[in-house]
């Protein structure tokens, strides 16, 4: 058994809503609201769920880029969830976060020499061999040209800026990399160069990695364990094989049924197969009592609406991972109707 | 059926098609005698890399270069028998929104934010139905936004845009497109911006208005997924060039280019267990402005040379019966590359 290198427990993350002049709180985006997890030492996490789900809401408080509302963070056995800025800094040499827009994330005015050299000048990192010598270091470890140390961010393509900032979250040879979307705006084939990057560093430097994205086929490549989120909640969380040979939560199956195939061969079966969700997202300001997904949920009864299913393993079903339903999906259920699934709201 | 030549040209014919910009770094050759066909209640999927061309060419079929001074359009585009290149502006407005209309990836960019969406949807069809009065209009509006499953039609006919979640905001796009029940719908990649199941909704919704109104539909994305969801043939384009086109199944099941290769191969996929690495095309796209000599692909292609050095000095030719290729390959090296290199790692 690994060691989890972060714990996080009844994590929450909670936007005020406020109005008037006075800024009188109204409300609150319940962005992330109540997680409990553990990112083990060496092992890809993938989180995976819909647009607004709180995906980089939860990237952002691993990192202690944002301070939670309740709920506890331990990193390495160290409770960081309240640590004030300076205190901090110790983390961010071992907590790097990697972000999906390639070209926002890079400060168009600096050179990319120094852009990936300010984190080992912030945190006063001694470079023996010089800091011009270690950024080019960097820069060939991500497949980039040394040469091109004084070129800016404009002069690179999508996924060389990807490479950019992968260089220079690895500057610190940090523990952790929480990677947010890191592929999503690339081109599939881009994409796979920067995945099979991931890949190659995670092997030659051990790291862990949390890799937040919204397509489940890229999750599944690089994850060992896949957590799946909806509005603000953990749903399910398994071993990588296993959630996607057996996933129990409803909004799991209908998740991974809605992967289009590329095989034209199996387009009927595909489509037959799916489970057409109807209805939109409820709002994280005021989500549904009970369970949040009853709204869209075609196996949704009377408890649903009263009571939050835990996120547990049944002990009575051989099958079951960490699932949060009380009525998880068995193996070969036949989805009465597949198409479409649920009424409309 | 009927018997002659009258109906021997299919519903909408591109030939020659070449696209070409003027800017201040020099002429961006976006297409290049480009050249494909869709009948009546078939789809046609176009996949590509980003700056390959797939938006360019269907924003020529549309005439929307007409509005931009730089562009120079050459080549034929037969739809439903008449010729719109050479035709006037007047002509292709009359059709642009009627017997043809487009969705996009950004339905925020097509709707107007200071009009509700039913008015919008109500002046669409008035522009092509003139003596058609406000009530007719209006009913006509509520009937699309119902059709394309928006969930109390009358209320959200007085919403704006920005109302709207961002599949709703899809949807409404394509009750907008489809007013008019055109005959041809080109879909910009109308689901990349989307969820997964926002777009199984979406890919399902085209699917049966498609049956319905027995549109041809050109569908543009860079997710074979969602080509071998929809589409009934297969464009692949590289560098603003047509490199391989065939028959969905064929081109999915037995792909003749190394490009196809590199991108089936970069793509992680549900369907299949789970490989130790991925197979991407190395390197990155090519400038339009100054295309690499020969195949385009040659400097990402692992094959460039292996049957002399014509790859690198000669343009290859799209060739082929119904399964088209543009690759110096001969047919039984491209078979056996397949089928002992590249199939074993897909
Ligand atoms: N700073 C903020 N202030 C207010 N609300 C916020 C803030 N950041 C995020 N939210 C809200 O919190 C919810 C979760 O957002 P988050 O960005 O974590 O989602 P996500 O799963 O990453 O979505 P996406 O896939 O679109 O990136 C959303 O409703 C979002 O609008
Ligand atoms: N108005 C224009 N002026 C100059 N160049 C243009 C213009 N419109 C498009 N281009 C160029 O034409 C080429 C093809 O662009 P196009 O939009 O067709 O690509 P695409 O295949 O749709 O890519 P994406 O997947 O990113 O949408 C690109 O190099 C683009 O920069
Ligand atoms: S708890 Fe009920 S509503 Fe929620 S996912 Fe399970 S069956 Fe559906
Ligand atoms: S023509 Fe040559 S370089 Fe081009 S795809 Fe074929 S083998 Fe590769
Ligand atoms: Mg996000
Ligand atoms: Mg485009």
């Amino acid at each position: 058994m690994s060691e989890n290198l972060l714990e996080v427990s009844g994590l929450q993350k909670h936007f005020p809503i406020t109005k008037g002049l006075l800024k009188r709180q109204v409300g609150a985006v319940r962005a992330v609201d109540g997680i409990d997890l553990e990112v083990r030492a060496g092992e890809t996490l993938g989180l995976v769920g819909e647009s607004g789900c709180g995906k980089s809401t939860t990237g952002r408080l691993f990192t202690r880029i944002l301070e939670p509302t309740a709920g506890k963070i331990v990193f390495e056995g160290d409770d960081i969830s309240h640590k004030s800025v300076s205190q901090l800094r110790p983390l961010r040499r071992d907590v790097q976060m990697i972000f999906q827009d390639p070209y926002s994330s890079l400060n168009p005015r600096h050179t990319v020499g120094s852009i990936i050299a300010a984190p080992l000048q912030i945190q006063e990192i001694p470079t023996p061999q010089g800091t011009k010598k270690a950024v080019q270091e960097l820069l060939e470890l991500v497949g980039l040209n040394p040469e091109h140390y004084n070129r800016y961010p404009h002069e690179f393509s999508g996924g060389q800026r990807q490479r950019i900032g992968i260089a220079r979250a690895l500057a610190l040879r940090p523990k952790l990399i929480v990677a947010d979307e890191p592929v999503s705006a690339l081109d599939v084939s881009i994409q796979a160069q920067v995945v099979n990057l991931l890949d190659d560093l995670q092997r030659e430097f051990d790291l862990t990695y949390v890799f937040i994205a919204h397509d489940l086929s890229v999750v599944r490549h690089i994850s060992d364990r896949v957590a799946v989120m909806y509005l603000g909640k953990v749903v399910e969380i398994a071993e990588r094989d296993e959630l996607y040979r057996n996933p129990r939560h409803p909004y799991t199956v209908a998740l991974m049924s809605a992967v289009p195939v590329p095989d034209p061969a199996r387009r009927d079966r595909a489509q037959r197969d799916r489970v057409l969700l109807t209805g939109d997202v409820p709002s994280p300001i005021n989500p549904p009592s009970g369970c949040r997904f009853r709204t869209r949920c075609w196996k949704a009864q009377d408890i649903c609406a009263t009571e939050e299913p835990p996120l547990i393993t049944r002990l009575d079903d051989p099958q079951s991972h960490l699932t949060a339903c009380h009525f998880p999906v068995v193996e070969d259920e036949v989805v009465e109707g597949r198409r479409p699934a649920a009424t409309p709201a | 059926m009927s018997i002659g030549a009258t109906n021997a040209r299919p519903f909408l014919e591109v030939k020659d098609l070449n696209v070409r910009f003027e800017t201040d770094d020099g002429i961006v050759q976006a297409v290049t005698d480009s050249a494909f066909s869709v009948e009546a209640g078939k789809t046609l999927g176009i996949v590509g890399e980003s700056g390959s061309g797939k938006s360019v060419t269907s924003l020529a079929v549309l005439g929307l270069h007409r509005t931009r001074s730089n562009a120079k359009v050459s080549g034929e585009i037969w739809l439903d028998d008449q010729e719109l290149v050479g035709a006037s502006d007047e002509q292709v407005r009359l059709l642009r929104g009627g017997k043809m209309a487009m969705i996009f990836q950004d339905p925020l960019s097509a709707m107007h934010p200071y009009f509700t969406v039913g008015s919008q949807i109500v002046e669409a069809y008035r522009v092509h139905h003139p003596g058609v009065n406000k009530k007719v209009a209006r009913e006509r509006a509520i009937d699309m936004l119902a059709r394309v499953g928006i969930p109390q039609p009358e209320r959200r006919f007085n919403d704006y845009a920005h109302q709207f979640s961002g599949g709703m905001r899809q949807r409404a796009m394509i009750a907008m497109a489809l007013v008019n029940d055109p005959k041809l719908l080109i879909a910009d990649e109308p689901t990349t911006a989307l969820d997964v199941t926002v777009q199984a909704q979406i890919l399902d919704l085209i699917r049966d208005l498609q049956e319905e109104f027995g549109s041809a539909v050109i569908m543009i994305t860079h997710d074979l997924g969602v080509v071998a969801e929809l589409a009934d043939d297969v464009l692949v384009m590289y560098g603003g060039k047509v490199i391989e086109k065939g028959p969905a199944l064929e081109v999915f099941r037995n792909p003749q280019h190394p490009y196809t290769w590199g991108l089936l191969g970069s793509m992680p996929r549900l369907d299949r267990d789970v490989r130790d690495r991925l197979n991407p095309v190395k390197g990155s796209p090519p400038s339009l402005i100054n295309l690499p000599s020969g195949c385009a692909f040659h400097p990402r292609c692992p094959y460039a040379g292996r049957n002399g050095n014509r790859s690198f000095t000669d343009v290859p030719v799209l060739h082929g019966d119904v399964h088209k290729v543009a690759c110096h390959l001969p047919q039984e090296a491209r078979t056996e590359i397949f089928q002992q290199e590249v199939l074993p790692n897909l």
